[in-house]
């Protein structure tokens, strides 16, 4: 018998050490009550809303003040603890997947609407407030906050920030880095710092632009100034019904060619309409191949305009079918399905895996074609509703998480459109994020120069690279093991990838 | 070799030399806003080898244009296809280039409404400090995949990496416009420009100068047509319009320009911006209000610190544009942390600070 404990037992013990004291040190700082480090305290935060990606935190802290979130940080960079932000757990792309050696640290406590201003049309709130808040907080001023990701009843305004969250309406209004003017802060050295400002630009480089969308990886925000717009007077939807795909995606391109910004359009297909249609019978033509949902929002007069245009390019692109919004309450109507579209799909699969990948508009047939053909190739399902304005697209593969072999092939399946639309001159994520999910396709999209500017940047806010390391940036190793593997698949990464 | 790679090959061997000679590089497009910032320095590296439109499609509302492109020339292939960059660049004089109005940044009337520059740049390939080439962003819509570099590319004044080529997009040119005055005192028209901002009015730009509001609507012809009705100032004939909006876009309005002897006596132009809501200042001289109040130029005697003190205390910064003297700095400073995180940026991109010293701070 040895006397020696096996290594797991001996990893596990460690473990338990560094746990006791990192927590012991935060105890100095903060409130008993706001550290959790028993198993069933932690385990609620061991994904986000990638569920196929799971690690237990080593230390859950949930602190109340700026000060207790300072003091956090510099405990954590005095015993080099990882930290991971996390706002409401929504990201879709395991942004916000714990380090199990590191601390997650929860802002849900920074709930507090700061300030509304309706004479500079500005709200500033703590970061834990619910996108969907804002809009409410606004609304009897008569403005609202634009930027609406599908998840905007629970995701919050910093975790919209980390990712530059879009959204339906984010055609006509910009994502989050166009609505948003400041974000108050701490680096990774527990400092404050604000980006941006009040006005509508600050001096020196512009750190605001690269903060947005960074994952939590340059700086932990705390406090969020979003620009607001007024509410338009009204809005109508067109639902077009199109006899094939390829009419449908055509007719997204001259839309947007006829000079219209619509307020949104959305495209869906065939299967995903019936999913919907089953799921909250909003009355949808279940004859089409696929459907688009166009909206025009403003003043009565533009409205009017806009509409009359958007038929007239719709019927001329060969929509079979017209029908526009008559009320507010047949709007909604329109938009129920899909708006509830994925919770839909959760009926139809046991599980479904959601890709977010953007193209050029002018081959979103071309890439719809391709998916139905990765569909037998794969011997998986897959339904597709998406930002089709934006060319930002959502195909959900149906698979069975169960079946450890229809989870490779659905991540194969996946990995196979992200490559397709890098080819037609895309990108892999549009509005969810790189996270953990796409580290791999990171290595197809940059040059190892371009991963490793990256990099730099990181190590300039964060020299210890202690917030959420791991995310975004692949290491040279994994993009050397990833490349072997699609050669071992018969697949070169680009290497002719088009640069300049 | 294609002739731009040929170019791109002439700026890497610059570069290289520059690092081993401990050289400076000062890039220019057209060189027309070297008055404007701290004054450049260091060898010239020109960017008229690298021109010209390598993509442009219409119906994605993108273009994709080489740095030393001269900026009227995309103004015309946008104008061909009835198409504008909606942020209104400005054109100090003839000659200014696409790398040009990323590097300094500035968006001209239409700004508060439409948005800057930096909202319209999709994608950037650029050359840092070890010569490498390296491309951000991409020619689509929405792109999250990594940081945001080629935004913060926007306004950098060429300290991070010479810009060689840039992804725009681009809006169709407003249906219809019209630009009605108002005769209003500053403090009434700031008020009056609160009020319209809360409203769905199709606002494209305001200014005020000297007891004057301006304000520009463009957008569906009955929305404009409505609005006007609403508003009920004076309308201004359309070619005056134009170039009441154009003498601001492109500072070619007297205002902008002190004299040589002006400038002597001590005269400055300074740019402040502010949140839009900041009380009318108090300082001596004349001035032009722009962006609903988030942009104020100011015409004074007064002494820098007082500038910036008052810019300070309503929340914003102020830009020394104009000046016989530049010593107290062309641009506000930034506090600490962010001045650290600018010299470790500096580092990450050009870690021999070759590209333009000076230009933004004098530290970087």
């Amino acid at each position: 018998m040895s006397l020696t404990a096996s290594p797991d037992e001996s990893n596990a013990a460690q473990h338990n050490v560094r746990q006791a004291e990192v927590s012991a040190a935060l105890a100095r700082v903060l409130p008993r009550s706001a550290i959790l480090t028993r198993r069933e305290e932690t385990a609620p935060y061991e994904c986000d809303g990638l569920t196929a990606f799971r690690a237990t935190p080593m230390i859950v802290v949930l602190p109340e003040t700026e000060t207790e979130l300072a003091a956090t940080l510099r405990v954590c960079r005095e015993l080099g603890v990882p930290v991971v932000a996390r706002g409401a757990g929504t990201g879709l792309s395991g942004g916000a997947l714990p380090h199990r050696a590191g601390v997650t640290l929860s802002l849900a406590k920074f709930n507090k609407i700061v300030k509304v201003d309706p004479r500079s049309c500005t709200a500033t709130v703590q970061c834990g407030v619910r996108n969907l808040a804002i809009s409410e907080a606004a609304a009897p001023y008569g403005l609202y906050y634009a930027p609406d990701p599908s998840s905007q009843i629970a995701c919050t305004i910093g975790g919209n920030v980390a990712e530059n969250s879009g959204g339906v309406h984010c055609l006509k209004y910009g994502m989050t880095l166009h609505n948003v003017l400041r974000v108050r802060g701490f680096t990774a050295l527990g400092e404050p710092v604000e980006f941006g400002s009040e006005a509508l630009d600050a001096a020196g480089l512009d750190l605001l632009a690269i903060v947005i969308g960074s994952e939590g990886m340059l700086a932990i925000t705390t406090e969020v100034t979003v620009k607001l717009v007024p509410k338009p007077e009204l809005a109508r939807c067109i639902i077009a019904s199109f006899p094939t795909i390829e009419s449908a995606g055509n007719a997204v391109a001259n839309v947007i060619a006829c000079g219209i910004i619509p307020a949104g359009l959305e495209l869906m297909d065939r299967r995903m309409t019936e999913v919907a249609e089953n799921f909250v019978h909003a009355g949808y033509d279940l004859s089409a191949a696929a459907l688009l949902l166009c909206e025009s929002d403003g003043t009565p007069e533009e409205v009017e305009e806009e509409i009359a245009a958007m038929t007239q390019v719709l019927t001329e692109s060969g929509a079979s079918r017209i029908e526009v919004s008559r009320d507010e309450a047949q709007r909604l109507k329109f938009w129920s399905g899909r708006k509830s579209a994925f919770p839909a799909s959760g009926g139809i699969s046991p599980d479904y895996m959601c890709m977010d990948s953007t193209i050029p508009r002018r081959h979103l047939a071309r890439m719809l074609l391709a998916i139905q053909a990765m569909e037998v190739k794969h011997g998986l399902r897959c339904v597709n509703v998406f930002h089709a304005g934006d060319g930002n697209l959502h195909p959900l593969i149906l698979f069975d998480a169960n079946d450890p072999e229809q989870f490779k092939r659905c991540e194969r399946f996946g990995a196979d459109i992200l490559e397709a639309s890098l080819e037609l001159g895309g990108t892999v994520t549009g509005e969810h994020g790189v996270g953990v999910e796409k580290l791999n396709s990171m290595c197809v999209q940059f040059s190892q120069a371009e991963r490793e500017q990256f990099l730099a940047i990181k190590r300039a806010f964060d020299p210890e690279e202690l917030l959420n390391p791991g995310k975004v940036i692949p290491t040279l190793a994994r993009c050397a093991e990833y490349g072997r593997m699609l050669i071992h698949r018969g697949m070169l990464p680009f290497p002719d990838l088009p640069r300049f | 070799m294609p002739a731009q790679d040929t170019a791109i090959a002439r700026l890497v061997d610059h570069i290289e030399s520059a690092r081993a000679r401990g050289a400076a590089l000062a890039i220019y497009g057209g060189g027309t806003k070297s008055f404007y910032g701290e004054p450049p320095r260091g060898e010239p590296v020109r960017l008229s080898e690298l021109t010209g439109v390598s993509s442009y499609e219409p119906s994605e509302l993108v273009v994709t244009a080489r740095a030393g492109t001269p900026l009227r020339e995309l103004e015309s292939v946008l104008a061909e296809k009835g198409q504008c960059l909606p942020f209104e660049p400005p054109r100090f004089s003839t000659g200014g280039t696409v790398g040009g109005m990323v590097a300094a940044g500035i968006s001209g009337p239409s700004r508060a409404a439409l948005g800057s520059v930096r909202d319209y740049v999709l994608g950037v390939t650029l050359l840092n400090g070890r010569g490498e080439l390296v491309t951000f962003g991409g020619q689509v819509m929405k792109n999250v995949a990594g940081y945001d570099v080629s935004r913060l590319m926007v306004g950098s004044w060429g300290v991070l990496g010479i810009l060689c080529e840039v992804s725009l997009k681009v809006l169709a040119a407003r249906p219809a416009a019209a630009t009605l005055r108002f005769d209003r005192d500053e403090s009434d028209a700031l008020a009056e420009l609160a009020r319209w901002r809360a409203l769905p009015l199709p606002v494209h730009s305001t200014a005020w100068h000297e007891g004057r509001l301006y304000v520009r609507l463009a957008g569906a012809r009955a929305a404009v047509q409505s609005a006007c009705d609403q508003l009920a100032g004076a309308e201004l004939a359309a070619a005056e319009a134009d170039a009441w909006w154009e003498s601001l876009r492109d500072h070619t309005h007297p205002f902008f320009k002190p004299a040589e002897s002006e400038l002597a006596m001590g005269e400055c132009l300074w740019r402040i911006s502010v949140p839009a809501t900041a009380a009318a200042f108090d300082l001596s001289g004349r001035h032009l209000v722009e962006w609903g109040g988030a942009q104020r130029w100011w015409r004074t005697r007064a002494p820098a610190e007082a500038v910036r003190r008052a810019a300070d205390r309503a929340g914003g910064h102020a830009t020394l544009v104009r000046a016989a003297d530049k010593s107290p700095g062309a641009f506000s400073r930034v506090p600490e942390p962010l001045l650290r995180i600018h010299r470790s940026l500096k580092d990450a991109f050009d870690p021999d600070r070759i590209f333009n010293p000076g230009r933004l701070y004098a530290d970087l």
